[in-house]
This record gives structure tokens, C-alpha cells and sequence, in this order.
């Protein structure tokens, strides 16, 4: 291990105009070559999270530190992070249908983007762009790249939408969901693509609310509850021995591949709390089955064993 | 290609045969009213009575009666007034018609401009004082009458500050064509055209604004973003070209309407011999020939303008284009 750390998110906080915090404390690292997914339910601040380490969310108040590649971001002049948006970090999104603009052909898109960060003449990008989408896998990409978003089909557009995001050697990519609205097989030749990505030695942060996607892709996880990471660590070892009750109960809820088949799957009794009625201790207690009184009391995020972090006073030492 | 062209010609044609019947049945088979005499006018002799039902075959069949009008109208055009003493009603129209082309071209610019300056300001600057002054401002433009704006351009223009050096330059009502002086055309058409865009500007600047902010909030838009587009690049490139649709099918219907007569009340009021103001004469002396005439033409303005507008969507928006092909 050893690698160099990319991205370090430290207690970041995010709250909206009115003082409601939608992000409580979250702290994960992303290194070179490493993926780490982020889970957790609809809701549980994910996407922000992403979101905020690309900048995109005016009128909200960040606090903390986002470092990357050494760089604090968080009170960056916007010209400066817009220059880091596209060539250093990319993003994928979730629906590649409406994250390209409907009315120009995709390599049209790509090209812009290559534009705006590289001194290319048009031919140049487009050369560019259509090398990418034969990387990506797409077939006859000099013909694809003239077609509209509506023409291809939801594989096509995602590959499209990566060759975009990789359009200018980012060394962080930031997947959001981005095999929620594609078929099975199509989303196996996509998690494959992100793999070999993070194996060129770019770091991956991949959203998702599907344990089988990290497990299949991702080198590390950050388990997101309400606002919080709750856990973190090497995706083997938390797939193996979760230790939060939460990651517990997460895991729990996946369906066994053999066996007998259970007449009903676990579920996690209660809902998540909104962002503007959290308990003032754990913010997973109320619905924890290991619940204690000194849960009243917010756990830190420690190190118990090398590598995995928790927040969960079961292992507070 | 051809073949969508061609159907939507057929289209066309078809739609403006079925105005060309409407009207010719609003004015010329109404039970109980009799053409001839309303052709004639009031008081004419009984001998032009009998020559005008001769010649339009006001005592044969009915669609006999509308194969002759139609044939005066668009082959022989020489469909004649007799109010106006056998002018001939076709040419006049013809006449007419750089006048109001001109006038309503001129409104176009203004309000196009002014609706983009507005529209992407106020959307810009949502919420702040600045919107709601331009958004005030346009629901004012929007409302006053533009016939009493006309009248009242009119009366700071033409006498009161007429001496002042701000409107000393603005020439007396009335038009100048083009070929005669190009200054004096534009001097001519400046205000006239100006207070036709004014109630234009209000309306689309607020289209352009509401339809802005909706595309501001797509998912492509948040991607223009992530790919590290500067806000101008985002708001000019990226959010117009997804809110062009409406503001454009808006364009195309008014323009159609203005050109078609729509422009009445400023062509009256400034005095602009355009097709508006023939439209009003013939009204005001229900000169039957004369508005059978504008109407027609207007309409067959606003069906070219409209099958003109769908060949625009089509260029703004490829998944309409698919549309097409797929029929």
C-alpha cells in the first residue's frame, strides 16, 4: 500500500441556507489506484458527497477540508476549481439519458470538453474523442460520435458518458450510480471498464447503493449513514467481518446465493432520520439492536484494527 | 427528405384550401344576406348590381361561386372593389405588404433582442431586486394597449417634445420605402416598430426566463458543469440551446400573425399604409372584395410561417427530426 493519498475528505460538513445539516462529519480517503465504493441508503448524503468534492453545489455552506492531490478545495476561487473539474476530476452520473445535453451529438460533447481544458483545434479533439470511444469499447466510434444521445443505447451512452469523463486524463473519477439504470449485462461491462480504469492508476470513487457492485469492483468501502461514515475500510475484510451494526444489518439484507432460501429477508426496522431531526448521539441507535446508553453520546470515527475504521462505542477501547 | 417535404407542402395546401372555403363561406353563403349587394356597396345602381352578379356568378351554384372568387383571387387577380371606385384589390394587397414586412421585421429585432437581454438577465439574477424590476416591467409592457401607447408615442414624439433635441429627428407619420431612402425608412420604422415590440418583449422575456430556469435545472445542465464550463458557457451555450424550443414556436405564431394583419392597431395608429391598415379600411367601409382578400393572404402567411417554424424545430432538436422519419 503506501500509495499516494488523492483525495482526503476531513469532517466535512455540509449544511443548506437555513442551517439544516445534510452532511454531518464525513471523512474517507481515495489513493492512486485504489476504488472505494461509498454506500448507503437514498438520502444518506452520497451523491452530496460526490457532488461537493466536484464543486457543484452552489448556496450550499461546506465546512471541513476536501483535499486533493494535496490542494485544499474548500475555499478555492471558482475559476480555479472549475479549471480542476473535467481535466483533474471527472464525474460519471447515474441516467447517461439526460446527463448529455439531448440536442447535440455526444462526440460533439466530448470535443467541448477537451476544448475547454486543452489548446486543440476541433479536428484534434475529435480525433481524441473518437480514440476514447474505441477505448471504451464502443463499435464504430467515428460514426457513433455524430449520433445524438437518443440514438444509441443506455451501454452505449455510459461508455460515451466515461470516454467524456476520461476525455483529459482526470486522476479521480467520480462514478455516481452509474450502472443504476442499465441491464444486468450491461452493468457488468461497465463495472469491468471502471476496473480497468483504477488498474491504469487513476482513483475511482464509486457511488452505489449495490454491495455486489463494490464487492465486485471496489478495493475499499465507506459505509454512509444519515450524514456519517460509519465505517470504512479494505472492501474484503468489512465484506468478511462487518463492524458496524449498520454495515451488519446492510449485509444481512442481501439474499444468500445457496442454502436455504429464508422466508424473509432481514430488514433493518425503522427509517433513516431526516436530516433535520437527528438524535444528538449515534445517529444509527434508534434503530440498532446493540443499542446502550452511552450511545447518547456521538462515537468518533477510531481505528480499532489497522486499516478499518468505525464509529461505534462497541469498539471503543 | 423529399418525401417529408412533400407531404408537408400537400399539408399546407390542404390547410389553406380548407381556410379559402371557411371564408368564403362566412362571407359569401350566409343565408339571408346577399353578396351582390354587399359587393356593390350602398347605393349602387341597379345596372352594377346585375353586372357584379354576372361576373361572380352569384346566380349559379355555390361552388361555382367559389372556383370564380378563387380564380379572381389567385390567377386573374383582378378582383375589384367597387367601394373604392374598381380598384384592383390583389396589387393593393401586394403593395401593402413591404410595409408591413418591414414594420413587423423591425418589431421582431427589437423584441427578439430585448426579450434575450431581459429574459437571461432576470434568470441570471433570479429572485434578486433586478429580476422583479424587469419581470414588473415586462407584465407593464405586457398590458398597456398598443394602441394607446401608439397614441401616446405619438403625441411626445409628434408634437409635444417634438422641437427638443431628443425627437427631433422623427419624421413625420407615414412610411418611406426602402429603395427611395434607407435612412429614411429606418427613421420612419424605428418608433412605430418599437411600440409593436413592446407588449412582444414583456411576454417573451418572461418565456425565456421561466424556460431557462427549467433547463438550468436538468441533469445535462449539472454536467456542462462537472466538465468544468465556465457560467457563461453554461447559461448561453448549454441553457439556451435547451430553452430555445418554445420561445421559438411563440416566434414563429406571432410573427405569422403580425405579418397577417395582426400589426392593425399600430399600422392605424402611425399611419403605416401596411396590410393592417387596408384590412381596417375595408372593415370600416365593408369593402367585401378587399377583405377577402387580407384574410386570405394573412393566412396563408401564418401556414408558411408555421410549416417554417417546424423545419426550425426540426434543425434545433434532432429527436423531432427522428420523429418525422418514423411516419
Amino acid at each position: 500500500m503506501g500509495a499516494e493519498v488523492l483525495l482526503k475528505l476531513h469532517h466535512l460538513h455540509l449544511e443548506l441556507p437555513n442551517g439544516t445539516a445534510l452532511l454531518e462529519d464525513v471523512s474517507l480517503s481515495v489513493r492512486r489506484g485504489d476504488a472505494l465504493g461509498v454506500v448507503g441508503e437514498s438520502g444518506s448524503g452520497k451523491s452530496l458527497t460526490a457532488m461537493s468534492v466536484m464543486g457543484l453545489l452552489p448556496g450550499l455552506k461546506a465546512s471541513g477540508s476536501i483535499r486533493f492531490e494535496g490542494r485544499e478545495l474548500l475555499g478555492m476561487k471558482d475559476r480555479d476549481w472549475r479549471r480542476l473539474r473535467g481535466a483533474g476530476m471527472a464525474m460519471i452520473f447515474q441516467d447517461p439519458m439526460t446527463a448529455f445535453l439531448p440536442v447535440r451529438s455526444i462526440g460533439a460533447q466530448i470535443d467541448e470538453q477537451i476544448r475547454l481544458h486543452e489548446r486543440l483545434s476541433r479536428r484534434e479533439a475529435r480525433a481524441r474523442t473518437v480514440a476514447l470511444l474505441g477505448r471504451m469499447g464502443v463499435p464504430d466510434p467515428e460514426a457513433a460520435a455524430k449520433r445524438y444521445p437518443h440514438q444509441l443505447s443506455g451501454g452505449l451512452r455510459q461508455r460515451a458518458m466515461i470516454a467524456m469523463a476520461l476525455s483529459c486524463g482526470p486522476s479521480l473519477l467520480i462514478a455516481d450510480e452509474p450502472t443504476t439504470a442499465l441491464d444486468v449485462t450491461v452493468q457488468a461491462q461497465i463495472l469491468t471498464l471502471l476496473c480497468e480504469i483504477r488498474d491504469s492508476g487513476a482513483g475511482v470513487m464509486l457511488i452505489t447503493h449495490d454491495m455486489g457492485v463494490v464487492a465486485q469492483t471496489c478495493t475499499h468501502v465507506a459505509v454512509v449513514y444519515s450524514g456519517l461514515v460509519v465505517e470504512q475500510g479494505p472492501v474484503a475484510a468489512v465484506m468478511a467481518r462487518p463492524l458496524h451494526p449498520y454495515t451488519q444489518a446492510l449485509l444481512e439484507a442481501i439474499p444468500p446465493l445457496d442454502g436455504p432460501r429464508p422466508d424473509a429477508l432481514p430488514t433493518i426496522p425503522g427509517r433513516p432520520p431526516a436530516p433535520d431531526a437527528r438524535p444528538e448521539g449515534c445517529v444509527f441507535a434508534p434503530r440498532c439492536r446493540f443499542v446502550r446508553p452511552d450511545c447518547a453520546v456521538r462515537p468518533a470515527l477510531r481505528e480499532p484494527e489497522e486499516g478499518r475504521r468505525v464509529a461505534c462505542v462497541l469498539y471503543d477501547a | 427528405m423529399i418525401r417529408s417535404f412533400a407531404s408537408r407542402t400537400g399539408q399546407m395546401l390542404l390547410v389553406i384550401f380548407g381556410i379559402s372555403v371557411l371564408v368564403f363561406c362566412i362571407f359569401f353563403a350566409t343565408p339571408g344576406a346577399d353578396p351582390t349587394a354587399r359587393i356593390a356597396g350602398r347605393g349602387a345602381s341597379p345596372q352594377v348590381v346585375a353586372r357584379i352578379r354576372a361576373e361572380y356568378g352569384f346566380d349559379r351554384p355555390l361552388p361555382v361561386q367559389y372556383v370564380t372568387m378563387m380564380q379572381k383571387l389567385f390567377v386573374s387577380r383582378d378582383l375589384t372593389s367597387f367601394v373604392n371606385h374598381g380598384q384592383r384589390v390583389v396589387p393593393e394587397v401586394l403593395q401593402a405588404a413591404p410595409v408591413t414586412l418591414s414594420l413587423v421585421l423591425w418589431a421582431a429585432f427589437f423584441w427578439v433582442s430585448g426579450s434575450l437581454v431581459f429574459g437571461i438577465a432576470s434568470a441570471v439574477l433570479r429572485d434578486s431586486w433586478v429580476d422583479r424590476l424587469l419581470m414588473v416591467l415586462g407584465l407593464i409592457g405586457l398590458s398597456m394597449p398598443v394602441f394607446w401607447l401608439g397614441e401616446v408615442v405619438n403625441l411626445v414624439t409628434q408634437s409635444r417634445w417634438h422641437d427638443t433635441f431628443l425627437f427631433r429627428w422623427v419624421p413625420p407619420l407615414g412610411y418611406v420605402a426602402f429603395s427611395q431612402s434607407p435612412w429614411g425608412w429606418a427613421k420612419a420604422l424605428f418608433l412605430p416598430s418599437l411600440t409593436l415590440a413592446v407588449c412582444f418583449i414583456g411576454l417573451y422575456a418572461r418565456v425565456l426566463r421561466s424556460e431557462l430556469l427549467t433547463a438550468m435545472g436538468e441533469d445535462s445542465i449539472r454536467t456542462a458543469r462537472a466538465k468544468g464550463a465556465g457560467p457563461v458557457r453554461v447559461w448561453l451555450w448549454h441553457g439556451l440551446r435547451l430553452s430555445w424550443l418554445s420561445y421559438v414556436s411563440l416566434f414563429g405564431l406571432d410573427f405569422a400573425q403580425l405579418l397577417g394583419g395582426g400589426a392593425l392597431l399600430t399600422e392605424v395608429v402611425f399611419a403605416m399604409p401596411g396590410v393592417g391598415r387596408l384590412t381596417y379600411q375595408a372593415l370600416a367601409t365593408l369593402d367585401l372584395p378587399l377583405i377577402m382578400a387580407t384574410v386570405m393572404y394573412a393566412a396563408v402567411f401564418v401556414v408558411i410561417a408555421n410549416a417554417l417554424v417546424d423545419g426550425l424545430y426540426a434543425l434545433l432538436d434532432p429527436r423531432i427530426r427522428e420523429g418525422r422519419h418514423g411516419r
